[in-house]
């Protein structure tokens, strides 16, 4: 087990200094880093003193190693447009993504895994061809579409919901949430569905798909012979053994949502990272770009190395395999 | 006094997107209290169906669509899941073929067993772990309690299938359906388990079906043979006098088949061909393309005929001596 | 080896030979399936207008002489004064809606398909490599698949556009750099398979050289599972691009694709002005689910796991 867990740490820490060098590279080789990463009405003396400080003068090599120094002391420069550490102004923002990431994973959990599941057991119903062809149209239609006729339906059409924003938030152990007021509720309510709708397609495909095959396993049919009821048949044989993959991909798929909710975030004015990064691009503010991108990065292959971890321990087979290894 | 399980004309078809196989295609045979009935046929030939379908677990695009399976009096068939769902594990169980697969990976043994106890029963789980306990003991696993807590991947093959024959004891059913148990199984191990089963059936008076494409396992083991070819029945009677003296071409070509108490180096014999596909079965006889004995006659439909006292045989030339 | 059976078997059973030609067998299961059918019907029809854009749109969209502010927010059926009907209305500068889809549909289109041509081939040659030479060459390939699909594409794909600007063909890269691997991964798993029948080892004996076992051995039995992803991606792609340029870094304002015509409608959705952002959203909508309800037939038709 710890053979693996160095192993996969190692990955993981390969994984983020191979994104680092891409950012880097980008920043740094392809156009003038001066130009990218000092603002534009800055003065010489400022310009002279951003390049000693970042090392400009050094070959390609120093200055990547003196960039991942700086990212280890999680310096990441500072913003033109709001004349502070960018890494503070994006994690600034991380508590309003993460919430509506975690409300969007939990949606399409709780909706997309009975849907799944009923579909993998009747594939031939009319129900279960329906489940199928609203997961491929939540699959293949684009996020901000969706989103956009959600606004259009709920905020426009029926007037229930507000279009965009965050609403009020209380603060829980310092960090601002939206979910413990009514109004921080019906703020989150419309982009937690638009983000979890994209998510839910997958859960269902893959929920489908387990659930078809397990129930053709012998161990299934095995229990159906002991005379169990339906119901046990279904969430305790079925249902456990599915939940392993759909688990694994989920935690994978967090990382994912939580780069998704750059649209989501857009479309629905909801003041997060993504939607900042949007804004960054625009206003050209790089620092804040690369600090996203790296919060991103790291975000993502910790997830990932998490997942793994607990996959390993959620899973008797794995978990003794590993331990034998 | 009736028998135990009585199956008559049962048909179960699959339909499939290429036509309609005819799985078990008019099967028709009995079972006595205490009776161990050998279900023998090459794979394919629908001898696993028909235990499946006996306790309604045919899976789509496979039906049950027509027969009567009257087990103690009552059409199962006509009763439909309700009736089936209250007799599985409780008066009618099954074992598999692949012990591998048979447990469900991710629960614990006690789970499974407990849960088969509380499906029928209406116990404390105290009294339903000392039934498990119980169960695990007469298999002869020892160390029950240990074996309980874990998980069917830390078991050997012929532990599993052990748990699993206890399982299928916990009610003490008045009918085990074994569908290969041993095949998947070490020698050794297999001859163990045959025993046990034997032993156990015995002690509690259990009748037995026990499917298998190995003659030789079954011989020794049960009372009377069914030998299923092609979805069909084609010959049925004791087994000592099936043995001796097999009347239909395909059972012959079956016991010849088998390598045991022939000299050394005599060359088998094996039967010519292989088993046809079931969408596109041969009209009249199905084994006529392969038998040795065919001729205009078996184009015919055929039908179960008792040329001896005890004997039936679907076929229109019977090996009958003299 | 194939060519010799042929030549035995088709004086002897010609019907079935003709019958048995895998793209023939292929069509015929394809339009057993009316939906997959349909899907294919409406994407012709959808590539037709793209390509004929210029002829058959009521008015270049982009061209300002032609522009008259005064027709600007028509609703759609709207004639405006000099009695032209605007079927699908007019945006705020006077653009007629239908002839801005066909022409954003030109654009959508074309990033798509080069893109996704682009994306195969190198695909091919990458997920080739790796398969047939194996070893270190294959594990770096690999890597550099499995590290980049870590990631979700939108993330790479803005990470690219954010440093490089704005443009048709920097989205067409990003694109390419997105998807490449997809198709790399594909094509070495489908090699490999190859790779590891016997015949194989009877083409390396003949010494014939690598390009030649590479490409006339290995990729025809990499095309149907080509097939299917090329379908469902080049529907991704679409939809990235309609992504990326909603989010304002994708396509230029100067040649707006679908996404780029529906933010540009986004601000006068709230308004009451729909037409500006919805239809261009069902151009883009009718398009991607026509090309999965192909994709998803063709995938039914071409998995060996699921043919009988």
């Amino acid at each position: 087990m710890l053979v693996y867990l160095i192993r996969r740490l190692g990955q993981s820490l390969l994984a983020v200094t191979a994104m680092a060098f891409l950012v880097f590279l980008g920043v740094y080789a392809i156009g003038n880093p001066v130009d990218i990463l000092v603002s534009p009405d800055a003065t010489q003396a400022e310009i002279q003193a951003t390049v000693q400080r970042l090392g400009l003068d050094k070959p390609l090599w120093d200055q990547f190693l003196v960039f991942v120094g700086n990212v280890f002391h999680g310096d990441l420069g500072t913003s033109f447009v709001y004349g502070r550490p960018a890494l503070d102004i994006v994690l600034e923002r991380l508590p309003a993504t993460m919430e509506l990431a975690l409300v969007a994973l939990f949606i399409s959990v709780a909706v997309g895994v009975p849907l799944g599941v009923y579909a993998g057991l009747k594939p031939d119903s009319i129900g279960g061809r329906s489940v199928m062809a609203g997961s491929i149209l939540g699959f293949s239609l684009p996020n901000f579409w969706q989103g956009m006729i959600l606004i259009l339906f709920f905020a426009v059409f029926l007037g229930w919901l507000p279009a965009g924003g965050r609403g009020e938030t209380v603060n829980v152990l310092g960090i601002p949430v939206s979910f413990l007021t009514l109004d921080g509720l019906k703020h989150l309510l419309l982009p937690a569905l638009n983000l979890a709708l994209f998510k839910m397609s997958l859960v269902i495909r893959l929920t489908r798909a387990n659930t078809r095959e397990v129930a053709l396993q012998d161990y299934v049919k095995f229990a159906r012979a002991k005379g169990i009821s339906h119901r046990r048949v279904v969430f305790v044989h079925i249902l456990k053994n599915i939940m392993i993959p759909v688990v694994t991909i989920l935690g994978l798929e967090l990382g994912s949502m939580v780069a998704f909710a750059i649209v989501t975030e857009t479309v629905f004015a909801w003041p997060g990272m993504g939607k900042l990064l949007i804004d960054s691009i625009n206003l050209l503010d790089r620092p804040v770009i690369v600090a996203y991108l790296m919060l991103t990065v790291f975000i993502i292959v910790g997830i990932n190395l998490v997942v793994d971890i607990l996959y390993s321990a959620l899973d008797p087979r794995v978990r003794l395999s590993e331990v034998k290894g | 006094m009736t028998a135990l399980l009585d199956v008559r004309d049962l048909k179960t078809h699959f339909f499939t997107r290429d036509g309609i196989a005819k799985a078990v295609d008019g099967v028709t045979f009995s079972v006595e209290r205490g009776e161990i009935l050998g279900l023998v046929g090459e794979s394919g030939s629908g001898k696993s169906v028909t235990g499946f379908s006996l306790l309604g677990l045919v899976d789509p695009p496979g039906k049950v669509v027509s027969g009567e399976i009257v087990f103690d009096g009552a059409d199962l068939v006509a009763g439909g899941e309700e009736a089936i769902r209250g007799l599985r594990g409780k008066r009618i169980a099954m074992i598999f073929q692949d012990p591998m697969m048979t447990l469900n990976p991710v629960l614990k043994i006690e789970t499974q067993m407990v849960e088969t106890v509380l499906a029928h029963a209406d116990v404390s789980r105290t009294e339903a772990l000392t039934r498990c306990r119980e169960a695990l003991l007469r298999v002869g696993i020892s160390a029950p309690d240990e074996r309980l807590a874990s998980y069917p991947h830390q078991f050997s093959g012929g532990m599993r299938q052990r748990v699993a024959i206890a399982i299928a004891l916990l009610h003490e059913p008045d009918l085990i359906i074994a569908d290969e148990p041993t095949t998947a199984l070490d020698v050794t191990i297999q001859a163990q388990i045959l025993a046990e089963v034997q032993k156990l059936c015995a002690e509690t008076g259990t009748a037995l079906i026990w499917i298998t494409h190995d003659l030789a396992v079954v011989s020794g083991l049960a009372d009377r043979l069914a030998v299923m070819y092609a979805g069909r029945i084609v010959e049925e009677g004791p087994t000592s006098e099936i043995i001796a003296n097999p009347l239909h071409p395909y059972t012959r070509g079956l016991i010849e088949s088998v390598p045991h108490g022939k000299p050394h180096r005599s060359l088998l014999q094996q039967i010519k061909g292989m088993a046809p596909s079931l969408l596109n079965l041969p009209e009249g006889c199905s084994f006529r393309p392969r038998c040795p004995r065919a001729d205009d006659a078996c184009r015919r439909a055929q039908t179960l005929g008792t040329p001896l006292p005890g004997r039936h045989v679907r076929c229109v030339h019977p090996y009958i001596e003299g | 080896m194939t060519i010799v059976a042929d030549s035995v078997e088709q004086p002897v059973h010609p019907k079935r030979v003709a019958q048995d030609s895998p793209v023939r067998r292929f069509a015929r299961a394809f339009i057993e399936d009316r939906l997959a059918v349909a899907g294919l019907a409406i994407f012709l029809l959808i590539a037709l207008l793209a390509i004929l854009a210029p002829w058959i749109t009521p008015q270049n969209p982009y061209d300002l002489a032609q522009l008259d502010i005064m027709d600007g927010g028509l609703a759609p059926g709207e004639a405006s004064f000099s009695g032209m009907t605007y079927w699908l209305g007019t945006d705020p500068q006077g653009r007629d809606m239908l002839s801005a889809i066909v022409y954003g549909l030109r654009i959508s289109l074309v990033v798509a398909t080069v893109s996704l041509l682009c994306a195969i081939a190198i695909g091919i040659v990458a997920g080739m490599t790796a398969a047939y030479f194996g070893g270190r060459i294959d594990s770096i390939i690999m890597r550099i698949v499995d590290l980049q699909l870590s990631f979700p594409a939108i993330l790479i794909a803005l990470i690219l556009l954010a440093l490089l600007g704005r443009g048709v063909d920097k989205v067409i890269l990003a694109l390419i750099i997105v998807q490449w691997a997809y198709y790399a991964r594909t094509v070495r798993a489908s090699a490999i398979v190859e790779i590891r029948k016997d015949y194989m080892d009877a083409a390396r004996c003949l010494a014939l050289s690598h390009r030649r076992i590479m490409f006339r051995h290995l990729l025809p039995n990499c095309v149907p599972p080509l097939i299917v992803v090329g379908t469902v991606q080049i529907a991704q792609a679409i939809a990235l691009e309609a992504t990326l340029s909603f989010l304002g870094v994708g396509v230029p304002i100067t040649e707006p694709s679908l996404g780029l015509l529906i933010a540009n409608g986004y601000d006068y959705l709230l308004s009451g002005r729909y037409w500006v952002s919805v239809f261009p959203g069902i151009a883009l909508v009718v398009t991607i689910v026509a090309i999965n309800l192909m994709g998803d037939r063709m995938r039914d038709v071409l998995n060996p796991r699921l043919q009988k």
